[in-house]
């Protein structure tokens, strides 16, 4: 079995960061294509406001929702790191970039979660 | 068709002075001439104190590699041609140290190599008698790719990560330690994962993706960093949700 004896948390951000773009490449453009062409162009049928609201209160699409968007911003976070580390060369302030761009994400994370489950 | 061609070569000669130069060589236009047979003409006909290395003159030493008008390439590969109507700037290859004129310091490279143990480390290993270590073909698929790499280090010059990080250990090293992971005669996978999924291996990667562009044996070293993410994520998660597995 292999080992990580070097204590890199790495493959932590890295397993947030890959999932948040499999599951954006995946959903967000089919969101986008509905949300923002389809129903308002009217080629479907729009969802009444309840059954909308019902749909996003149900416990299955809140945790999608969640998910989705946490992910997503921790991909951001990820990537945004590293575009400040290496294009900015500030690699001394490593810590204090990646408190930044994670602390983000935890940030937009729970806000998601306020307002999710307040719906 | 032209008769002659200019080449503008990286000259720097560190017992004759401090900054490096451009010194300029009109060569004969050849059609079926690379860039190294210019620096061949060159060395031999009009400057004998011109530096550079090279060996097989056909794309298997690894030894060639320069910039050519900026871009990573084996000059035993680039044909004159191409770079029409001139003039062609020769230079040292990037990210590395210049001994002198064209020839880079490479050591840094041979220690990372070696590093991630470049050779079969078998579970244990079998008296002669037993015979060989069969492999099927499609065992031998699964590294092949990667036991291409000629250790040109055109991926190392053309790495942005590695110009900014030097201690970053770089596409081909990981390329090579994949090419003995992913083989079913080796056991080194967890003695090769202590220097791969260092802060300085596979993380610093940012898939920039140039490695595989300039690599002359299509290694595709970026595929193999991807790659080895996955398993190196997989195998700490295991690790930290899985103590017992170790
Ligand atoms: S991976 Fe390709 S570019 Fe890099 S050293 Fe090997 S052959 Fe050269
Ligand atoms: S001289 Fe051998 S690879 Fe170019």
């Amino acid at each position: 079995m292999a080992t990580h004896k070097g204590k890199t948390n790495e493959p932590f951000w890295w397993a947030l960061f890959g999932a948040g773009g499999v599951l954006a490449a995946f959903c967000i453009p089919v969101l986008l294509f509905l949300n923002g062409l389809a129903i308002p162009l009217g080629w479907i049928e729009p969802p009444r406001y309840e059954d909308a609201l019902a749909l996003v209160q149900h416990p299955l699409t809140r945790l999608f929702l969640f998910g989705l968007i946490s992910l997503s911003m921790f991909h951001w976070a990820h990537r945004f790191r590293f575009t400040l580390y290496d294009g900015l060369q500030i690699k001394h302030l490593n810590f204090l970039v990646a408190l930044m761009c994670y602390g983000s994400a935890v940030v937009v994370s729970i806000l998601t979660a306020v307002v999710l489950f307040q719906l | 068709m032209p008769e002659t061609i200019t080449l503008e070569v990286f000259r720097y000669r560190p017992e004759e002075e401090q900054e490096p130069t451009f010194q300029s060589y009109e060569v004969p236009f050849r059609k079926d001439w690379v860039v190294l047979d210019a620096l061949n003409h060159i060395k031999d006909e009009i400057d004998g104190s011109l530096s550079y290395r090279w060996s097989c003159r056909m794309g298997v030493c690894g030894s060639c590699g320069m910039m050519i008008n900026g871009d990573a390439v084996l000059t035993c590969a680039a044909f004159l041609e191409t770079y029409l109507p001139g003039p062609i700037r020769v230079e040292p290859l990037a990210n590395f140290p210049v001994v002198r004129d064209l020839v880079i310091e490479m050591s840094d490279f041979m220690e990372k190599l070696n590093r991630v143990s470049p050779w079969i480390i078998p579970a244990e290993e079998k008296p002669v008698s037993e015979g060989e270590y069969l492999q099927t073909p499609d065992e031998l698929e699964d590294y092949k790719p990667y036991s291409m790499c000629i250790n040109c280090m055109l991926c190392y010059s053309a790495c942005p990560v590695f110009g900014l990080e030097p201690g970053f250990i770089g596409p081909a090293a990981i390329a090579i330690a994949q090419r003995y992971n992913l083989d079913n005669r080796d056991a080194g996978n967890e003695q090769r994962m202590e220097v791969l999924s260092d802060d300085e291996g596979i993380w610093q990667c940012t898939l920039v993706g140039e490695c595989s562009a300039v690599c002359p044996k299509s290694v595709d070293p970026a595929g193999a960093i991807q790659r080895y993410k996955v398993t190196a994520t997989t195998e700490w998660w295991k690790s930290k949700l899985m103590p017992w597995s170790q």
